[in-house]
């Protein structure tokens, strides 16, 4: 069997004070793909924002370990250059920081975590442009800011352009299909598709099966309540869209 | 013979009217008769006045009695003193050909061959010199545009002896920015009046980049300077100032243009560190279709202190305004924006618009801002627009979740904030020049003159 990249034992979190994970238990290994199901407010997001460390949650039990490394004490920038991705549900536009800047900054930020020079500018155009071509991504959206006036599907696209070129261990897609329409969701799973390897995984965080038909998972767990409280096939997915949420609610009262 | 009683209370100006009654003969034989004529109506308005203090409306932040209260040393018989006037000439912008010279205090120090290299038609020189050479062209401008009756202006002008003159010839419009280089140096803690003249006549154009250096940064100094400006029919100015001080400058500094018909002013000035700094902008949009932009940026640390104070006159009808400041303010230290609008009765389909943003990056930072316009007709279109804030979380965790370390975010994200400022300046390589000084503003690496020059 292969090497385990995710370990997540326990792990409860807080918003506001409110408990909104309550004990998630989930082991990704490498060259996996896992897809996280469940209604609206289970505790998807939070999961997402937990693991790459957003500020707003509170970690109050638990551990996450990515490829042995405890992420819950890290800075989120330093659980990116750990490995860790995080394609967000709704991308942040960053006025007046041009995707140039942005992606130069988060790479040689990244080369120099691990101790490599930074890229020349020609090795970093030249990289820009092989992994423009993944998403099939407008070379003049390089040249705008971050996300500024980007379509709801060229978001995505830019998502992934970022998987792309940072290559991470793990990446965690938050609602990637939300948005899209069939052309560009197509493509955004293509993309998704051409950087797995045998090392690393993907967890697929969605409402609707649809995406699943693109990014085959191996495994799919249902949220709810803040717990995993069901993991299957690929086929659970497939029941789930023939029978809604509401057995799962039924089951869990 | 008696002397009028001193009615003023303010011990401030009460120093340097002292300063000016032992020392008369001293300061005329050093300046140029023509701003010495304005001496004994500037010394009568003052008799009767006082420094705009915290209980000045316009002033509260920012009271101009306590900055002139200490006991500085004013070089009335403008004795020579020791500045590295070759250093300010490195001062250079890239890219930028400017025709430079140096203010080294109030003394006009040209760059090399200066006067031969200038265009047909541009004049750039000592203001003393050239009101003792064109008397009558300076005569008709000195002290008609800034308003004698303020207690600020009143005491520049009572102690002012010498600065800069430009002007530009009717239809000239050169190809090459001027760059004047303003240092403060002295072995003393000294007060140093500067006034500036600009008259840029009809059909003609100037570009002129101001930088405010001071040179032995550990002594306190204190700047007054004033900048008449006189924009000819479809004259056109741009003016850029970048202040770059030391913490212990105080400087006030006035600048106050008329615009005649069709002229067309862009304005921008920048601190990107200073101790504490007053900048009025007072724009009379005089004749019709004259228009203003006026844009700044304020990088505050430490202790500084930043206030601009704009107020626009739209008089004619036609006219077209705009200003956008924006802050970022750090550490201690504390802004202030007052923007004033004022649409007179006659001066119909006006558009006049103003912005003030900021950015607050450290709870101990303080902003205050205070947009006012008063409109005194209806075919008027005008906005304004204030806001105050801190850099957006969202943004920042997404660059960190990229592997941006949080104080490299934080910085891009400042950076940011000031695009479409440094965007403004339109006088060739400035812009590039002004982005990489504020990109080293934010990284720390800006703390003395070095930082502008050389890199």
């Amino acid at each position: 069997m292969s090497e385990i990249l995710l370990d997540v034992q326990d792990l409860h979190a807080n918003v506001e004070g409110k408990e909104i994970l309550k004990g998630i238990n989930l082991t990704v290994r490498e060259g996996e793909v896992h897809a996280i199901m469940g209604p609206n407010g289970s505790g998807k997001s939070t999961l997402s924002g937990v693991l790459a460390g957003h500020p707003a949650y509170e970690v109050t039990k638990g551990t996450a370990k990515l490829h042995g490394v405890e992420l819950l004490g890290l800075a989120p920038e330093t659980r990116s250059h750990e490995g860790l991705f995080l394609s967000f549900q709704y991308p942040v536009e960053i006025p007046g920081v041009s995707m140039v800047n942005f992606m130069r900054a988060a790479l040689n930020a990244k080369r120099k975590f691990y101790n490599e020079p930074p890229l020349s500018a020609s090795e970093f155009l030249k990289l820009m442009r092989q992994k423009r071509e993944i998403v099939e991504l407008d070379n003049k959206l390089a040249s705008r800011s971050v996300n500024e006036g980007f379509s709801g599907g060229e978001k995505k696209r830019n998502e992934i352009f970022q998987m792309a070129v940072l290559e991470p261990r793990l990446a965690i897609l938050d609602e990637t299909d939300s948005g899209l329409d069939i052309d560009a969701l197509r493509v955004v799973a293509g993309g998704v598709n051409k950087l797995k390897t045998s090392k690393n995984a993907t967890i697929v965080i969605t409402h609707y099966q649809r995406l699943l038909d693109y990014i085959r998972p191996d495994y799919v767990h249902i949220l709810y309540k803040g717990r995993i409280v069901k993991t299957g096939g690929p086929e659970l997915a497939l029941e789930l869209e023939e029978k809604g949420y509401d057995w799962i609610k039924e089951e869990n009262k | 013979m008696t002397r009028a009683p001193m009615k003023t209370q303010d011990p401030a100006l009460r120093q340097y009217i002292e300063l000016y009654e032992h020392n008369t003969g001293t300061l005329d034989a050093h300046s140029a008769p023509v701003m010495n004529a304005l001496r004994p109506r500037a010394l009568e308005v003052l008799r009767d006045t006082q420094l705009p203090s915290r209980s000045t409306e316009g002033y509260e932040k920012t009271p101009l009695d306590e900055m002139f209260a200490p006991d500085y040393g004013v070089n009335v018989a403008r004795v020579n003193l020791p500045v590295d006037v070759a250093a300010s000439f490195r001062c250079d912008v890239p890219n930028l050909s400017t025709l430079s010279a140096c203010l080294a205090n109030d003394a006009f120090v040209p760059s090399r061959d200066l006067a031969q290299r200038l265009p047909e038609g541009v004049t750039f020189m000592s203001l003393a010199r050239a009101a003792r050479e064109m008397p009558e062209l300076v005569a008709g401008h000195y002290a008609t545009i800034a308003p004698l009756d303020q207690a600020a202006v009143a005491l520049n002008t009572l102690l002012a002896q010498d600065g800069v003159f430009i002007h530009v010839a009717r239809g000239v419009r050169p190809d090459k920015a001027l760059q004047l280089v303003e240092i403060l140096s002295a072995p003393v803690e000294m007060a140093v009046f500067r006034r500036i003249l600009i008259v840029v006549e009809d059909d003609a154009e100037l570009r002129l980049l101001v930088c405010d250096h001071t040179q032995e940064r550990t002594r306190r100094y204190l700047a007054s300077r004033i900048i008449e400006v006189k924009l000819g029919r479809n004259a056109r100015l741009e003016l850029c100032g970048i202040e770059e001080s030391s913490p212990l400058t105080s400087a006030w500094s006035g600048l106050y243009m008329s615009q005649d018909e069709g002229s067309e002013s862009l304005l921008n000035s920048t601190t990107l560190t200073c101790g504490t700094t007053r900048n009025d902008f007072c724009i009379g949009l005089d004749g019709e279709h004259a228009s203003a932009r006026v844009t700044g940026m304020a990088i505050g640390g430490g202790e500084m202190h930043i206030d601009n104070f704009t107020s626009v006159v739209h008089a004619s009808p036609r006219c077209h305004s705009d200003q956008m400041f924006k802050y970022v303010l750090d550490d201690r230290s504390r802004g202030a924006f007052e923007g004033n609008i004022l649409v007179e009765e006659g001066a119909m389909f006006t558009e006049a618009y103003q912005s003030n943003r900021n950015i607050l990056a450290s709870p101990d930072a303080m902003m205050h801002c205070k947009p006012q316009l008063v409109i005194y007709n209806d075919d008027v279109k005008a906005s304004h627009g204030a806001t105050t804030g801190q850099l957006d979380n969202e943004a920042l965790f997404y660059m960190r979740q990229r592997g941006i370390p949080e104080a490299e975010a934080r910085t891009m994200l400042m950076q940011a904030f000031m695009v479409d400022v440094i965007d403004s300046v339109r006088i060739p390589g400035l812009n590039e020049r002004l982005r990489h000084l504020v990109d080293r503003r934010f990284a720390g690496s800006l703390g003395d003159c070095k930082g502008c020059i050389n890199s």
